[in-house]
C-alpha cells in the first residue's frame, strides 16, 4: 500500500460545527440545538482517500455537505487549496465567492437512478458542467465527453442515449464521468456503491481505485459499509454522534482499533464465512441522539469499558501513534479486538 | 432430522405484464425444518422476495403462481398445499400470521403510524386466539419484553414514529410472533438498519429460534448475513435456483460459477486495504430479456457456446444435499 504524501493537504477541516435549531410552537422559537457536527477536524492529502464512516445520524453526510457548501457551517474552517496552491476558507464564502471553487469540488451521489436528468442524453449530462464553465465549442466538448466515457469504460455509442436505457452500474459510471469533467481537486462520494448489487458494486469500487491511480484523484468517501471502506481507503475516520472518535490508516484501524465504538462496529460486520461466526459485541441501546447527547463521552451509555469518569469528562481526540488519533479516556490501557487481515 | 414443516416443490410465479411475461420464480424447490434457518440469497430480480410472497399467497397482480406445490404441515399435523387454497380465504388468513409469521424490511412502512404499538399487537393476538382485551394486552407486554424492548409496559402505548429503527424492527418481530407461528419468514429484516442494530436484530432472531424451535426463511442479498445465520442456503439468479446446499458447502465448495463469482466479488473487512475486487462482467439483464439457456451464461466465465446459451441446465445432486443447475456438472454423479 502506498500512502501518498504531499506537504500541503487538498482539504483541511478545522473545528467544524453544524448545529440545526429545533423550533417549536407558533412563533417557531428555538428550543434546542441538534449538534449534527460538533467540532470535527481532519485533512486529506493530494491523491488520498479518506473515508468518513459511522451509523445514521453520526454527522458524516452533514460534514460532507458543509464541505461542498450545500449548507453553511455554524462555525469552523474549511481550508480548500485552489489551483494556485492558496488555501481558501470555504466556510466563510458567499455564493459569488464559491462559484470559482465549485468546479474544483465534485460529488458522486448514492442513487444513480435519481441523480441523472431523465430528459438529457448522456452527452448532455456529461457535457453540461463543461458548458457551464465556458467550453462553448461543440466539437471540443464532444471530444472531451468521449474521453470521459472512455475513462469510465463505457462505449462511445452510448452518447446519444437517455439514462433510462442504463443499469444502475452504468448510471453510476455516467455520474463519475460527469464528476470528472472539470478535473476536480476533490471528489466527495457519498455512499456511491450502497444502492448497487454486489456484482456491480465490485466494478465501481475497482473503477474508483483505477481512476485515482490514473489521475491522482483525491476522494472524501462517505460510507456506512466498513467492508467497502476497507477496499477504498488510505485512512478512515469513525464518527459517532457528531464527533470523530477515531482516525487511523486503514489497516491500523481495522486490525488494532483503539476506540470501543470502532471495536463494536468492526465486530458487528457479518463476515462472509460460516466458519468465522464471530463472537460479537452486541451493543445495548441505540445510537446517541444528537439533539440530546449524553454528557461526557457520547458513547459511554453503550460502552462496556465505561468508568465514572467517562460520564462527566469529554475525551479529546488525541494522537497516540503517528497518524492514529482516538478520543477515549481509557485508550492507553484498553486492549481491543480488531479484525485479522489478509486471511 | 425431523420432518420438514414446509416443502416447496417446483414453485413458479410469473408476472403477466403488457410487455411480456416475467418469470419471477421459475421452479424453486426446497425444504424447511423446525429449528433451522434456510437462507435465500441473490441480487435484485432473482426472485427471492417473490418466493416469500408466494408462500404467504400475497403475490400482487399481474403476478400469479402458475405451478408447483407449497406443502405446509399445520399445527394440527395435517399437510396442506397452500397453492390450492384461495388466497383470501379463511384458511389462508389463519395461516398468514397464525402459522407463518412475517418480518419485512421496512418497519416504518409496515407498522401503522395511526395506532399505538399496543393496539396493533393486541389486534394481531386476538385475531388468532380468543383472549379478552385485557389478557391480550398482558400478552402484548410479554411479547415486547420477549423481543428485548426496555420498559415494555410503557412502550406499549408508543406510536411507531416515536421508536428508533431498531426498536421498530423488534416490534415487527413481536407482531410476527404474536400468534406463535412455527415458521418465520424474514425478508431483508436488517437491510434498512445500521450495522450495530443489525447485529442486535440477528441475535434476537437467532435466540427466538432456539427458544421456540422456529423454522426460519431468511431472505437477503447480503452473503455476510447468510454466512452468519443460515444452516442451508438457496442461491437464486433471475428467477432460477442455481445452487443450494448446506451453508459450509456453499461458501467453501461452491460449484456454480455464479456462486463462485459472487463470493469472490464481495468486499470484506478481512481484505487487504485497497485490494481490487474480483468482478462479474456485465450487469443483471432486465427480467423481460432473460437470456435463453442458462440465465447466467452471458456473464459466466465458464460458459460453453452452443450449450449454455441453448439448453436450460437441469439440477445435478451431489453428496450432502448439495445441488447445482449448471452444464459443467451434467454428467451423472454417483
Amino acid at each position: 500500500m502506498t500512502t501518498p504524501v504531499l506537504e500541503v493537504p487538498v482539504l483541511e477541516v478545522r473545528g467544524l460545527r453544524k448545529h440545526f435549531p429545533i423550533r417549536q410552537g407558533l412563533l417557531g422559537r428555538v428550543t434546542g440545538q441538534i449538534r449534527a457536527v460538533d467540532d470535527v477536524s481532519f485533512s486529506i492529502a493530494h491523491g488520498e482517500t479518506l473515508s468518513l464512516v459511522g451509523e445514521s445520524g453520526c454527522g458524516k453526510t452533514t460534514t460532507s455537505r458543509c464541505i461542498l457548501r450545500a449548507i453553511a457551517p455554524t462555525s469552523g474552517k474549511i481550508l480548500f487549496r485552489d489551483e494556485h496552491g492558496d488555501a481558501i476558507d470555504v466556510a466563510g464564502l458567499d455564493r459569488k465567492g464559491l462559484r470559482p471553487l465549485r468546479r474544483r469540488m465534485q460529488m458522486i451521489f448514492q442513487d444513480p437512478f435519481s441523480s441523472l436528468n431523465p430528459r438529457m442524453t448522456i452527452a448532455e449530462i456529461i457535457g453540461e458542467p463543461l458548458l457551464v464553465q465556458g467550453m462553448r465549442d461543440t466539437r471540443e466538448r464532444e471530444t472531451r465527453v468521449a474521453d470521459l466515457l472512455r475513462l469510465v469504460r463505457l462505449p462511445a455509442a452510448y452518447l446519444n442515449r437517455f439514462p433510462h436505457a442504463f443499469s444502475g452500474g452504468q448510471r453510476q459510471r455516467i455520474g463519475i464521468a460527469r464528476a470528472l469533467a472539470l478535473n476536480p481537486s476533490l471528489i466527495v462520494a457519498d455512499e456511491p456503491v450502497s444502492a448497487l448489487d454486489v456484482s456491480v458494486q465490485a466494478q465501481i469500487v475497482n473503477l474508483m481505485l483505477d481512476l485515482q491511480d490514473q489521475l491522482g484523484l483525491t476522494y472524501l468517501f462517505v460510507a456506512h459499509d466498513l467492508s467497502v471502506v476497507k477496499h477504498v481507503s488510505h485512512r478512515v475516520a469513525v464518527m459517532y454522534a457528531g464527533r470523530i472518535v477515531e482516525t487511523a490508516p486503514t489497516k491500523q484501524l481495522f486490525t488494532s482499533p483503539k476506540h470501543p465504538y470502532t471495536e463494536a462496529l468492526l465486530s458487528a460486520v457479518p463476515v462472509p464465512d460460516p466458519r468465522r461466526r464471530a463472537h460479537r459485541i452486541v451493543l445495548e441501546g441505540d445510537v446517541a441522539d444528537p439533539s440530546n447527547p449524553p454528557p461526557g463521552c457520547h458513547f459511554h451509555p453503550r460502552c462496556k469499558y465505561a468508568t465514572e469518569q467517562c460520564r462527566t469528562e469529554v475525551p479529546a481526540l488525541t494522537e497516540i501513534e503517528p497518524g492514529h488519533a482516538v478520543s477515549c479516556l481509557r485508550a492507553a490501557e484498553l486492549s481491543l479486538r480488531g479484525v485479522a487481515s489478509g486471511s | 432430522m425431523a420432518e420438514p414443516i414446509l416443502q416447496v416443490r417446483g414453485l413458479s410465479t410469473y408476472f403477466f405484464a403488457d410487455e411480456g411475461v416475467v418469470r419471477a420464480v421459475d421452479g424453486a424447490s426446497f425444504d424447511l425444518y423446525p429449528g433451522r434457518t434456510l437462507g435465500i440469497v441473490g441480487e435484485s430480480g432473482c426472485g427471492k422476495s417473490v418466493t416469500a410472497r408466494s408462500i404467504l399467497r400475497i403475490v400482487e397482480r399481474p403476478g400469479r403462481i402458475v405451478g408447483g406445490e407449497i406443502l405446509l404441515r399445520r399445527h394440527s399435523g395435517q399437510v396442506v398445499d397452500l397453492v390450492t387454497l384461495p388466497s383470501d380465504g379463511s384458511a389462508m388468513r389463519q395461516i398468514r400470521g397464525g402459522e407463518i409469521g412475517l418480518v419485512f424490511q421496512e418497519p416504518m412502512s409496515s407498522l401503522s403510524a395511526f395506532h399505538t404499538v399496543g393496539v396493533q399487537l393486541i389486534e394481531a393476538i386476538r385475531l388468532h386466539s380468543p383472549l379478552s382485551k385485557k389478557a391480550a394486552r398482558a400478552r402484548a407486554i410479554e411479547l415486547l419484553a420477549l423481543v428485548g424492548i426496555p420498559r415494555p409496559a410503557h412502550r406499549i402505548d408508543a406510536y411507531s414514529f416515536e421508536l428508533s429503527g431498531g426498536l421498530r424492527q423488534r416490534v415487527m418481530v413481536a407482531l410476527a410472533l404474536a400468534a406463535e407461528p412455527h415458521v418465520l419468514i424474514a425478508d431483508e429484516p436488517t437491510t434498512a438498519l445500521d450495522v450495530t442494530t443489525q447485529a442486535q436484530i440477528l441475535e434476537l432472531i437467532a435466540r427466538l429460534q432456539r427458544e421456540r424451535d422456529l423454522a426460519v426463511i431468511l431472505i437477503t442479498h447480503d452473503m455476510g448475513v447468510i454466512a452468519e445465520m443460515a444452516d442451508d442456503v438457496v442461491v437464486m439468479y433471475l428467477g432460477r435456483e442455481v445452487e443450494k446446499g448446506p451453508v459450509d458447502a456453499i461458501f467453501h465448495a461452491p460449484r456454480h460459477p455464479y456462486t463462485q463469482s459472487l463470493l469472490r466479488s464481495i468486499p470484506s473487512v478481512l481484505a487487504e486495504p485497497r485490494a481490487r475486487l474480483a468482478t462479474i462482467s456485465g450487469s443483471i439483464p432486465h427480467p423481460l430479456a432473460r437470456p435463453a439457456g442458462c440465465p447466467f451464461h452471458p456473464r459466466c466465465p465458464d460458459a460453453m457456446p452452443g450449450r449454455c446459451d441453448a439448453d436450460v441446465p437441469v439440477e445435478v445432486s451431489f453428496a450432502d444435499n448439495h445441488v447445482t443447475a449448471c452444464h459443467l456438472y451434467t454428467e451423472p454423479v454417483a
